[in-house]
């Protein structure tokens, strides 16, 4: 895939996100694609020693988290706040085998949200993730992207755990919606 | 149409895992999980207990990372239609070790016998072949299961196999419910230590 203009002016934080897995040693990148992803999407998708899978929805990401955990390979989920919802039922694999699960989530119906749509999920997909369990962390400053997730990885890895970054609108900037 | 089949869905799965040598083996829950385990309990099982439609995308997160074991999904019709759209994100990657086996009875066993989507018309066969499933199998009777049982093993192509089995519901083998110990004893037989 030919490097793309929004990938080489995207901001700095977006390549931490890509980082920050490649040195936890991430084997899989699994994702419901979302624009604030988009840098990392590009970057596992063209390294040669990650396996990128497109999801049609964001559950299918549990499951095959955990068969790649059971084959002994670490990986990580992306996603936008919407599909937090959709994981909620399946989340029970995790809570019952306790596999390492890393998600990256990021926020719409956050901040400056123009879709009033988005609200009703992403307002609720914080406190949904730890009701069922799972550890959160928000980015909202680009600095804290990189620290956050880390110690989320560490978290998951190590210790078996659900671990969630939740990358706030504030960091992501106010969609443009163009007529 | 008539709803799933006439096939003992014990001899089918028991017949799948004769001779299993190196064959890693995920289930569906319910009645998937009871006849794979009725077939005897072995470290490279893995059966779901939950988390309805997950069943195939795990299979296909071990497939691609073993690329060197046979990987079989056992699951039923029920599971498989929550998981409608796993099947797309499998077509799409395709690994060559994994197959996937729907035991379609036409409907939802473990909740009171009510007929399913596959029960009323939906072939799952047909399903899997337009979505782009490279090898798919239509199993309605016994002879058909040695040759299904070689492909599986024969880690040549991605498959999907439905197999019409009766619907009945037969005594329940039970596997393990502590979902940790299954995950770590199966990584274990696979060389990894618990964390």
């Amino acid at each position: 895939m030919a490097p793309d203009l929004a990938g080489a002016t995207a901001p700095g934080w977006q390549r931490d996100v890509f980082d920050v897995l490649k040195a936890a040693q991430v084997k899989h990148v699994v994702y419901v694609p979302d624009a604030g992803h988009s840098t990392a999407i590009r970057l596992a998708e063209a390294d040669p020693s990650i396996t990128s899978v497109v999801l049609t929805t964001e559950q299918e990401g549990i499951g095959y988290l955990a068969g790649a955990w059971l084959g002994g390979e670490r990986g990580a989920l992306l996603m936008q706040s919407s599909g937090v919802g959709n994981c909620i039922n399946t989340l029970a694999l995790q809570a019952c085998t306790r596999f390492p699960l890393l998600m990256v989530v990021t926020m719409r119906g956050d901040w400056a949200e123009f879709n009033q749509w988005q609200n009703p999920m992403g307002q609720a997909a914080e406190a949904a993730l730890r009701l069922m369990g799972v550890l959160t962390w928000r980015a909202d400053d680009p600095k804290d992207v990189a620290p956050l997730l880390r110690g989320a990885a560490t978290m998951a890895f190590d210790g078996d755990a659900a671990c969630a970054v939740l990358l706030g609108q504030r960091l992501i900037g106010e969609k443009e919606w163009l007529k | 149409m008539t709803a799933g089949g006439t096939l003992d869905r014990r001899a089918v799965v028991a017949g799948l895992l004769r001779d299993r040598g190196e064959l890693l083996v995920i289930t569906g829950l319910g009645s998937p999980s009871y006849d794979v385990m009725a077939a005897g309990d072995h470290d490279g099982n893995f059966y779901l207990w939950a988390a309805m439609g997950s069943a195939a995308m795990v299979g296909l997160g071990l497939a691609l990372a073993r690329p060197d074991r046979p990987v079989m999904v056992v699951t039923g019709d029920g599971e498989q239609l929550m998981g409608f759209g796993a099947l797309a994100t499998i077509a799409l990657r395709a690994p060559r070790n994994l197959s996937i086996v729907i035991l379609d009875n036409g409907h939802f066993g473990e909740t009171g016998m009510q007929p399913s989507h596959a029960g009323q018309g939906l072939e799952f066969s047909r399903v899997a072949e337009a979505i782009g499933f490279p090898k798919v199998d239509l199993v309605t009777d016994m002879q058909g299961v040695p040759p299904l049982r070689q492909r599986v093993q024969a880690c040549e192509s991605l498959n999907l196999a439905v197999v019409k089995i009766a619907a009945e519901n037969l005594p329940r083998a039970l596997p393990p419910r502590d979902g940790v110990h299954v995950k770590n004893r199966f990584r274990m037989a696979l060389g990894h230590a618990p964390a």
